[in-house]
């Protein structure tokens, strides 16, 4: 996994709640057996009319957040379907952080899971970045290492992280090798369940 | 040792490791596997070299992408056929069962879990969809995860998870009649919203909750993540053994007893307290219709479609007005007025051998609407079986309903079965966002019931209303 340290980018602000996953990226997109490549349909019923021309409307599309890195957005983001290709979609399309007041439980594992950094601030501060971020050429700075957000217009705000979470993103590591390296703790789990509940297998 | 709920007693029971200040390694008793959310982690497992860690805990089938057309007619999208096969040929490399399209017990694998006896109580269960919280109607803690937690269980039979918080959902009065399970969870999910249990595992308990079937409690359970819930839960009891009792993987003899011996242990004790306890009347439960675009947007089917403004909060107001563009629709507008063009009864809320009957006794006797587009879609191969040994898909025929094969279907459309843009559907699925059914398409979330009132009166209706009645040519 790559790791994820600092990052300084474009801002985009996408001022909506309960964004779901359906809405990052719609089903039609979920049949490739590729873990690359999604980017391009990310947001794809928002980001194209029904007619399949970009939207001009829809935040994205608009030239000043071309290159965006961080996307902050409403309360809930993420909810719904489990479908990992949503931070897939948003990696790939070249995000590395997103700021929101709070996301979806699965979809929050899910960004750690691929070096992307979801940060939470509380509900004032993204509607302040929201704000700032509809100016051009916003640019905010995530440091996962500090745990702070900020810009060069006086604002430095910290974010809490589980610190395991925090380390491993730090560094980039597997979860499943640092799982593997208690082989004996599971193995001795599972002797111990295989006598007391002999029915589980 | 002091009073534990059932979350807690299951949570401990499953610590393979606790190390001060990290996340708990928690073993996993069974993982379900479909063919959407695993290809990736199959590949990344052969790049690492690694096998399997317990193929005999894990369980595959075909449900998401398959058509629901007649199963001699071959699929026909190459992409859809692409990550079957993967599946299947992941399956047979690493030696883990598979119900594959042919197979009689194939099915939506939160159908098919229970139905085979797989979902036992007392036990963890993941999978690679969000609606895996179904499997906690038996009382087990069973949430769904990201692809590379499948991998990650997959490799280790375990998941390195931070223990969340406990609520318990009291429902308090009995369900009148003419409501169900599916009235009720949306009920819940209006009150408390679509992250009103972020970060919570919840437990239901109250008279309403223990006087539901197995159907009804996995339709609860189903839905608790679109209150944003890690996982919801129901004690197992003599309903929930009944229901386990025989199946192919239930314990058998001797084992039996024991099983059902320590699963009355694990129910909440006397003295435990919950994180957060929030309580809900059934009593005055009416039929309830989601108006938007997230399943907590509901209203009772006599009620009108909401104003905006009527909103205090500016992002529930902003949010409001974007849901009504959306789905057409005018505040003030009174439900029963609202006008469909689709009709979808199936999906892992509502395609069980219960829902198709409630569905049926509305259907029989009766026609869908001129205009009106109804299907039925089994939630597996077995409740197709099942309904059609009870002559209930005669009735969806006669009543001009389809009757298909199994599979998620239009619930999220990722086989043939969408809407139109535009076209809107009475479906007793799960979620009603944004192009969920098809860009374009606005879904309105019900019960069985009102969803074949809806097809038969081709608008909503209060289905009491049509019970009242009685059937047609019953």
């Amino acid at each position: 996994m790559n790791p994820f340290v600092t990052e300084t980018g474009l801002a985009v602000p996408l001022d909506r709640v309960n964004v779901d996953t359906d809405a990052i990226i719609p089903k039609q997109f979920l049949k490739r057996i590729e873990r690359t490549g999604f980017g391009q349909f990310l947001f794809y019923d928002w980001r194209l009319t029904a007619e399949g021309a970009p939207n001009p409307a829809f935040v994205l599309n608009q030239p000043q957040y071309a290159g965006a890195t961080v996307l902050i957005a409403g309360r809930n983001f993420g909810s719904g379907s489990s479908r990992e290709h949503a931070p897939w979609a948003l990696a790939d399309y070249g995000f590395r952080a997103i700021i929101a007041p709070s996301y979806a439980d699965i979809f929050y594992n899910n960004c750690f899971q691929n070096g992307l950094l979801p940060v939470v601030l509380p509900e004032e501060t993204v509607a302040e970045l929201m704000r700032r971020a509809a100016q051009p050429g916003y640019r905010v700075t995530v440091d996962l290492q500090s745990c702070t957000v900020s810009d060069d217009q006086g604002l430095s705000v910290p974010f809490t992280v589980d610190e395991f979470r925090r380390h491993r993103l730090l560094h980039g590591l597997d979860e499943i090798g640092m799982t593997l390296q208690h082989e004996g703790a599971i193995t001795a789990y599972e002797s111990r369940r295989s006598s007391r509940m002999p029915h589980l297998g | 040792m002091a009073p534990r709920t059932m979350f807690e007693k299951l949570w401990d029971r499953h610590l393979v490791m606790q190390e001060e200040g990290k996340p708990a390694l928690l073993y996993i008793d069974l993982h379900l596997v479909h063919e959407v959310t695993s290809p990736q982690a199959f590949d990344e497992l052969r790049m690492a070299g690694r096998p399997v860690r317990r193929p005999d805990l894990t369980v595959a089938t075909m449900d998401h992408n398959v058509p629901t057309w007649d199963r001699a007619l071959p699929m026909t999208d190459e992409i859809s056929i692409r990550q079957v096969e993967a599946l299947q040929r992941n399956c047979e490399a690493f030696g883990i069962t598979l119900y594959d399209l042919y197979s009689p017990r194939q099915g939506i694998v939160h159908v098919i879990g229970p139905e085979l006896g797989l979902t036992q109580p007392g036990m963890t269960i993941v999978c690679g969809d969000s609606h895996t919280s179904t499997h906690g109607a038996f009382g087990s803690l069973a949430f769904g995860i990201g692809t590379s937690e499948v991998e990650h269980v997959l490799a280790t039979q375990c998941l390195v998870q931070k223990k969340p918080k406990s609520m318990e959902v009291r429902v308090t009065g009995a369900l009148p009649p003419g409501t169900t399970a599916k009235d009720l969870i949306l009920g819940i999910i209006g009150q408390i919203g679509t992250d009103g249990a972020t970060g919570y595992v919840i437990e239901y308990t109250g008279e309403a909750v223990r006087s539901l079937s197995m159907e009804g409690r996995m339709t609860i359970c189903n839905m608790t993540i679109e209150a944003g819930a890690r996982a919801g839960m129901i004690a197992p009891d003599e309903i929930t053994f009944a229901y386990v009792k025989g199946r192919p993987h239930a314990p058998q003899g001797e084992a039996w007893e024991e099983a059902v011996a320590d699963w009355r242990t694990l129910t909440t004790d006397p003295g435990a307290t919950y994180d957060r306890v929030i309580e809900f009347d059934a009593t005055r439960l009416v039929p309830n219709v989601s108006w938007g675009t997230n399943p907590g947007q509901v209203i009772p089917v006599d009620g009108v479609i909401p104003d905006p403004t009527g909103f205090a909060d500016p992002a529930q107001r902003k949010a409001a007005e974007a849901a009504l563009a959306y789905m057409a629709l005018t505040p003030g507008t009174p439900v029963s007025q609202v006008k469909v063009d689709r009709v979808f009864i199936g999906s892992c809320t509502n395609g069980r051998i219960e829902d198709l009957r409630a569905a049926a006794a509305v259907a029989r006797g009766r026609r869908v609407a001129n205009g009106v587009s109804a299907m039925v879609v089994p939630g597996s191969g077995q409740v197709k079986l099942q309904a059609e040994a009870e002559g209930l898909h005669e009735v969806f025929l006669a009543a001009g309903f389809e009757w298909r094969e199994a599979g998620c279907s239009m619930c999220l459309g990722m086989n043939p079965d969408i809407l139109q843009p535009g076209e809107r559907c009475a479906a007793t699925s799960n979620r009603n966002f944004e192009g969920r059914q098809g860009k374009g398409g606005r879904t309105h979330l019900v019960s069985p019931a009102m969803a074949a009132a809806a097809a038969i009166a081709g608008h909503f209706v209060d289905v009491r209303e049509l019970m009242a009645e009685g059937g047609g040519a019953a």
